[in-house]
């Protein structure tokens, strides 16, 4: 370059030229210790590309020398845990579900494992408290529709509802009053001596003994002379103070004209057996298990 | 203030002349520091290369005392963890550990779990005051003689001066070529030092764990990985700031000086070069002979012994600076050479310019180590450490804790009844098994269901929680009455069924 350097006389370290009124910049080089610790690095990470997964190629990419892989360290990670968690599982697995129950040491540990599944697999649905919400039931409470004894869970989550599994469960309200079933005024009717039976106040001017008849003739085959259900086919009672859809007359009406049909998946398969012993008896604990 | 001081001092190129020079050339050079011709003096440069800082070996009061400390202090770091504590089969038995896979610390007769870290905070703030009265008594007491830099570097000093010799030994040779000789002291001492570096950071990890086991682990390599990585970053850490940074710790990296400098009033001691007697300076027989002629002559002979001792380089006639660590060492050279020219000592003591100026007017000296700030570091001393001590004196062994679920915050059940969950853990921090009797009080007509407690035969819920251990319980609480208020406080209790002692917590029961 033409261009003389200008040297800072007392530093003797060359300037950029720049000044601004009398104030001179150094151009100072970097530290040597720093630019080494620069360079190191570079070469640092050139060893990284050749003994990680690195560049990409037009189909795959380089593989690198420890052969590593992401998904492997996972798997791997998985496997200890498993290794750590084996003796415990194991008993879980051998244990019968009642015999979980009165192992003080293997229901904790059976609580333990269940609570993050059912907050990973159940939650979406029935709340991450188990809490439930309008047609998903609530799992606290002690109203069952397909019974909630430890079996009945087990049954319930393994196997679904209306779950396209091959030992599923069917069981559903149907659509009275879309499918011509039932006139309009039987309907109401029949919603009105429903919610007498759950005790709810009724409209004075309703006609119970319509409503009576029409729950004779179409409604007892499911819920029962009483309207007490049945657990079987999963027929909800309807004389107690749950109800999955709400206990107005609207709700009873549009259930009574559009039909109700929950569904539960089925879980054998996704979750292994002691998985799925885990969770029933985490959600038998929630307090609503039946003894 | 320190920085114009040493740059005044050490005009360019002073590295490159021969280091020892006689006294008086450098006391020309103080008195008329010659700017480069042709240069404004304002224009030096703001960066001055570390001067290597030989401290000379001293012997005096200052120095038996810093020897004290050093092995008091040194003493309790290196050994500590190999002191026992018998606390029964359930606890480890080491008088102080850091148990962090247990999350417990045990200091003697005290048990902290990680919930009581507040003892820590209070040590803190008990810390900070002491350092704080230290410092409005009589200086950087801290930085001179119990700060691990200083003592792990006065250590790392005594080595080197052992090894290496004295400061003109120790000069002179790294003057000269590296002889077969100057090549071995130096190896000695760099093994030497990596190996009190090396036992620094060996000392640190048997905090963390069983001793003389983990002493066995390391020597036989089968210690976890962690405990070498530690020892290895404190080896370095040690090796660097003892070794090589040395005095650049308390002058660049270490906070406290500036925070001393901020707190410092007119009446701490510090250690002052009383001017009102050593000035103005001059050889024995120079001064002498202004004495006899009637004109004043001071008691410093400019003998550079203090700056010379000075472990960070300083030069105390300077006045109060930023890079004296107070350590008192200049006072002990100094008295030296005032014993030997036949004068009284203390020239250089822990003093304050204040009593200079009386002593110059004429005026008696003045201590007052009774002042506000005295009084109020020692008040908050006492307050927090006697709120500290009821606090420890008065810990419980047991307590308990409740969580309300929520999501619901209430179940409604068939029968209309309402029902509240709660998750409650039982804290049990005596080193034994003990059985507490659960009871929730503060609501009429409610049922209880512990979830997974057996009753015993009289009805009673007993739970059984292990020594110095949690244990979880779930409660279930249903109301039977038919309309409930939206909240009812709600007690939990627990019985130490031995011994009696209760703990209780509150809560809520909601209703919609």
């Amino acid at each position: 370059m033409a261009q003389e350097r200008d040297v800072d006389k007392l530093s003797g370290t060359a300037t950029t030229g720049h000044e601004w009124d009398g104030i001179r910049e150094l151009n100072t080089p970097l530290p040597r210790w720093w630019l080494w610790i620069f360079y190191l690095t570079i070469v640092w990470a050139i060893g990284y590309w050749i003994v990680y997964p690195s560049w990409p190629l037009m189909s795959s990419y380089t593989v690198g020398l420890f052969n590593w892989h992401s998904r492997e360290a996972i798997i791997a990670d998985v496997e200890e845990l498993k290794a750590q968690r084996g003796p415990m599982v194991q008993r879980l697995a051998q244990a019968s579900l009642q015999d979980i129950v009165a192992d003080e040491n293997l229901s904790q540990f059976a609580r333990a494992q269940g609570r993050p599944v059912f907050l990973e697999n159940c939650a979406p649905c029935h709340g991450g408290g188990g809490g439930g919400a309008k047609g998903y039931p609530n799992l606290l409470d002690d109203e069952w529709l397909w019974g909630g004894r430890l079996e009945d869970i087990e049954l319930t989550i393994r196997d679904g509802i209306r779950s396209a599994h091959s030992k599923q469960r069917q069981g559903s309200m149907p659509a009275f009053g879309r499918d011509g079933i039932l006139k309009r005024p039987d309907v109401e009717a029949v919603t009105d001596y429903v919610r007498s039976l759950a005790g709810l106040g009724s409209d004075p001017a309703a006609n119970l003994d319509q409503g009576k008849k029409v729950y004779a003739e179409t409604c007892v085959a499911c819920h029962g002379a009483d309207g007490r259900g049945n657990r079987e086919i999963g027929a909800p009672n309807l004389t107690d103070a749950i109800w999955l859809y709400g206990s107005d007359r609207s709700s009873i009406i549009e259930g009574l004209l559009n039909g109700r049909g929950g569904m539960m998946p089925a879980w054998a398969g996704r979750l292994d057996d002691s998985t799925i012993k885990a969770l029933t008896i985490y959600v038998h604990t929630l307090g609503g298990g039946v003894r | 203030m320190a920085l114009a001081a040493v740059d005044k001092r050490e005009p360019r190129g002073a590295g490159s002349e021969p280091v020892v020079v006689e006294a008086a050339a450098v006391v020309r050079q103080l008195r008329d520091p010659a700017p480069p011709p042709g240069e404004p003096e304002d224009e030096a440069p703001l960066y001055a290369a570390r001067r290597k800082i030989y401290p000379q070996a001293v012997h005096g009061t200052f120095r038996r005392i810093k020897w004290a400390v050093l092995v008091v202090t040194l003493g309790i770091y290196y050994l500590l963890p190999f002191v026992r504590w018998d606390r029964g089969p359930n606890a480890p038995s080491q008088a102080v550990l850091i148990d962090f896979p247990n999350h417990r610390f045990y200091f003697f007769f005290i048990e902290i779990w990680p919930q009581e870290v507040y003892y820590l905070t209070g040590l803190l703030i008990i810390a900070a005051m002491a350092l704080f009265l230290m410092n409005a008594v009589a200086g950087r007491v801290w930085c001179g003689y119990l700060c691990p830099q200083t003592v792990w570097t006065d250590l790392f000093c005594a080595i080197e001066r052992w090894v290496e010799g004295d400061r003109r030994e120790h000069m002179l040779r790294e003057r000269g070529p590296w002889t077969a000789n100057r090549l071995a002291r130096a190896g000695i001492k760099h093994f030497l030092w990596l190996m009190v570096a090396w036992w620094t950071g060996g000392a640190w990890v048997l905090y963390f764990a069983d001793a003389p086991t983990l002493v066995k682990d390391l020597a036989t390599l089968e210690a976890p990985f962690v405990a070498y990585a530690w020892i290895g970053i404190l080896t370095f850490t040690t090796y660097a700031l003892a070794g090589h940074m040395r005095e650049q710790v308390c002058t660049y990296m270490c906070p406290w000086p500036r925070i001393q400098a901020a707190l410092t009033d007119e009446h701490a001691l510090n250690v002052t070069y009383r001017y009102d007697r050593g000035e103005p300076r001059g050889s024995v027989k120079k001064n002498a002979a202004l004495l006899e002629r009637g004109f004043p002559a001071g008691d410093c002979i400019d003998c550079l012994q203090c700056v010379y001792v000075c472990p960070t380089g300083v030069d105390i006639r300077d006045g109060a600076n930023l890079g004296c660590i107070q350590c008192g060492l200049c006072i002990d050279a100094c008295d030296a050479v005032m014993a030997k020219i036949d004068r009284p000592p203390r020239l250089i003591a822990y003093d304050t310019d204040l009593n200079i100026k009386r002593r110059q007017e004429g005026k008696p000296p003045q201590q007052r180590i009774v002042r506000a700030r005295t009084l109020l570091y020692t008040a908050v001393i006492a307050i927090v450490g006697v709120v500290m001590l009821y606090a420890l004196a008065t810990r419980t062994t047991e307590s308990i804790s409740v969580i309300h679920d929520r999501n619901p915050a209430f179940v409604r059940l068939a029968d209309g009844s309402l029902r509240n969950g709660y998750t409650m853990r039982i804290v049990n921090k005596q080193l034994m098994v003990r059985e507490f009797a659960l009871d929730i009080r503060g609501l009429a007509n409610v049922s209880h269901e512990f979830i997974g407690v057996p009753g015993s035969t009289d009805g009673r819920r007993i739970v059984e929680v292990g020594p110095d251990q949690t244990r979880e319980v779930r409660v279930l609480v249903t109301g039977r009455q038919a309309t409930m208020p939206p909240s009812t406080p709600i007690v939990f209790e627990i019985t130490d069924i031995a011994t009696g002692l209760q703990a209780q917590t509150s809560d809520y029961f909601r209703a919609p």
